[in-house]
């Protein structure tokens, strides 16, 4: 099968965790022992308070979206999804932000708005990589 | 801090030979012209060259080889554009202490055409957390503080667009701008979408150019060829590299401190100065930044391009070269901005002279409001 997207190369040793959690559709995250705030991108070290005693938690998979973008064009050799496709910045309850794409709504700048509720769908692509994407969350939260 | 106000001036500026789409001209050779250029500007020789301060791609170790000098001071900080804005002020520390006579901050960037450059940089990040979604290239990460920015504050894309058309009537002016045709409102919104919030004419252009800065103690300076500018004040800081980290996407911290550190170093309050030069990677930029800088309140930095305002003949003069937007914009931007400035102040822009120049103002980005670095520059002490 052809991919898609440009996949991960390497994988970060300190980023195993995220990585295995997707495979198994779960949103893994690091949190501090010390301060206990949860963080993303994984590190060695906690950006909250510099503890370097790291833990990992399963998140709720629930967030608001906090921007967004409409990509009208590919902007990598390597991503092939057909445009118009929504590039997301998710701000997830338990603190931190990630990027992804917005799924299951029509791409356009009308429908879509910042903060809107939005929860985690998981994508395998290859063996190794499954990809977190988001969409509407229903009901009112 | 204080004594460091006024110690260091610009003495020369200039560009590469040519600017624009060059195939013909390797980023080294791009970087050199401008050297030479700037040197003689300066009415030195480039054998009077001790300091040598560059980003990007190109170390200063291969510049000094490269203008067969041996320079006694090095610096190779590489942050984004606003490298060569932060360096001026570390040229004015190295300068004041002795540690180089003449410092020249350099850049020299085959953006467009790609002659003789080789990318290397450190994917891991970008490659795992960002790229599998479509990630690439600045309008991707930029957008996402412009969306934000208009939820957070109600700022519009005909707003937007109106700092592209200012930039666009001031590279009407320079002879050196790449695109000097007039433009509206809505040709800015009729251009092709990219990314939303951008259309085309919202994001910077794609160039091969080069540019470069001398600089020297204001003692020294009096025996150069042309009106001394003197740096009355500088900063820096940065924040985040990867756009998630930002404490707020439509508050630039590294831009507040950057600022206020270059405010209270040159002795100068937001009403002290005549012209601005922002980086203007996008058209949101300048606004943003002008907001970070404590110029207006959050949300009202698109209000400086209101009723002809930032244009030619207005009240505060803004990217009157026709910034990134239309002048040259080779990737990392923050040289052009200084050469700019300086030439204002010199009195040197025909047409698109900014009368009784006096003070003006450089801020710069590195990424995506990443990093910040902010010069005040003077015409007198
Ligand atoms: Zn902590």
């Amino acid at each position: 099968m052809e991919l898609e997207r440009p996949l991960p190369q390497p994988i970060t040793p300190e980023a195993k965790p995220y990585w295995e959690g997707l495979r198994e559709q779960k949103l893994m995250l690091p949190r501090c022992r010390a301060c206990r705030r949860a963080f993303f991108y994984p590190r060695v070290i906690c950006p909250h308070c510099h503890a370097a005693d790291i833990e990992w938690f399963q998140s709720s998979g629930r967030g608001r979206l906090y921007s967004f973008e409409i990509g009208y064009q590919s902007f990598n050799k390597a991503f092939k999804v057909k445009p118009p496709f929504v590039l997301a910045m998710v701000e997830l309850d338990e603190g931190p932000r990630m990027m992804s794409n917005l799924i299951g709504i029509e791409p356009d700048p009308k429908k879509i708005r910042c903060d809107m509720p939005v929860e985690v769908v998981f994508e395998k692509q290859t063996d190794e990589i499954t990809l977190p994407f988001f969409r509407p969350a229903g009901g009112t939260r | 801090m204080k004594e460091l106000r006024n110690s260091v001036c610009i003495v020369g500026v200039d560009e590469s030979d040519e600017l624009g789409t060059l195939p013909h001209k390797s980023m080294l050779t791009l970087h050199l012209e401008a050297v030479r250029n700037a040197v003689r500007d300066a009415g030195l020789k480039i054998s009077d060259v001790d300091g040598i301060f560059t980003a990007g791609q190109h170390s200063p170790a291969t510049i000094g080889e490269a203008l067969g000098i041996t320079p006694r001071y090095v610096d190779g900080t590489t942050v984004g554009g606003c490298s060569f804005i932060i360096m001026v002020g570390h040229a004015l520390v190295a300068l004041h202490h002795g540690l180089c006579d003449v410092a020249v901050v350099c850049h020299g960037e085959s953006g467009r055409s790609g002659v003789g450059v080789t990318p290397r940089r450190d994917t891991a990040l970008p490659g795992q957390y960002e790229a599998p979604f479509g990630f690439g290239g600045a309008s991707t990460l930029f957008g996402m503080i412009t969306t934000r920015h208009m939820h957070e504050h109600g700022t519009t894309l005909e707003q937007w667009a109106q700092v592209a058309v200012s930039t666009r009537q001031w590279a009407a002016l320079n002879p050196k701008a790449k695109n000097r045709e007039p433009i509206t409102i809505a040709d800015v919104l009729n251009s092709r979408p990219v990314c939303y919030p951008f259309n085309l004419l919202n994001i910077c252009l794609v160039t091969d150019a080069g540019g470069a800065v001398v600089l020297t103690r204001a003692d020294r300076a009096k025996d150069c060829a042309k009106k001394p500018v003197y740096v009355r004040g500088a900063g820096e800081a940065t924040e985040h590299v990867m756009l998630t980290q930002m404490k707020s996407l439509t508050f630039s911290e590294a831009t507040r401190m950057s600022g206020a550190k270059a405010f209270t170093m040159a002795g100068v309050t937001h009403k002290d100065f005549n012209h601005l030069m922002f980086y203007d990677a996008f058209t949101s930029g300048p606004p943003i930044m002008l907001e970070s800088l404590g110029f207006c309140k959050p949300g009202e930095g698109v209000h400086f391009f209101d009723d002809g305002k930032s244009t030619p003949g207005g009240s505060l003069p803004i990217n009157t070269n026709g910034g990134g937007l239309s002048y040259t914009h080779s990737g990392m931007y923050g040289i052009f901005p200084i050469i700019e400035a300086a030439r204002q102040l010199r009195g040197e822009c025909g047409p698109r002279q900014v009368p009784n120049c006096k003070v003006s103002l450089v801020n710069g980005m590195g990424g995506m409001l990443s990093a910040a670095g902010t010069l005040v520059l003077s015409s007198e002490k």
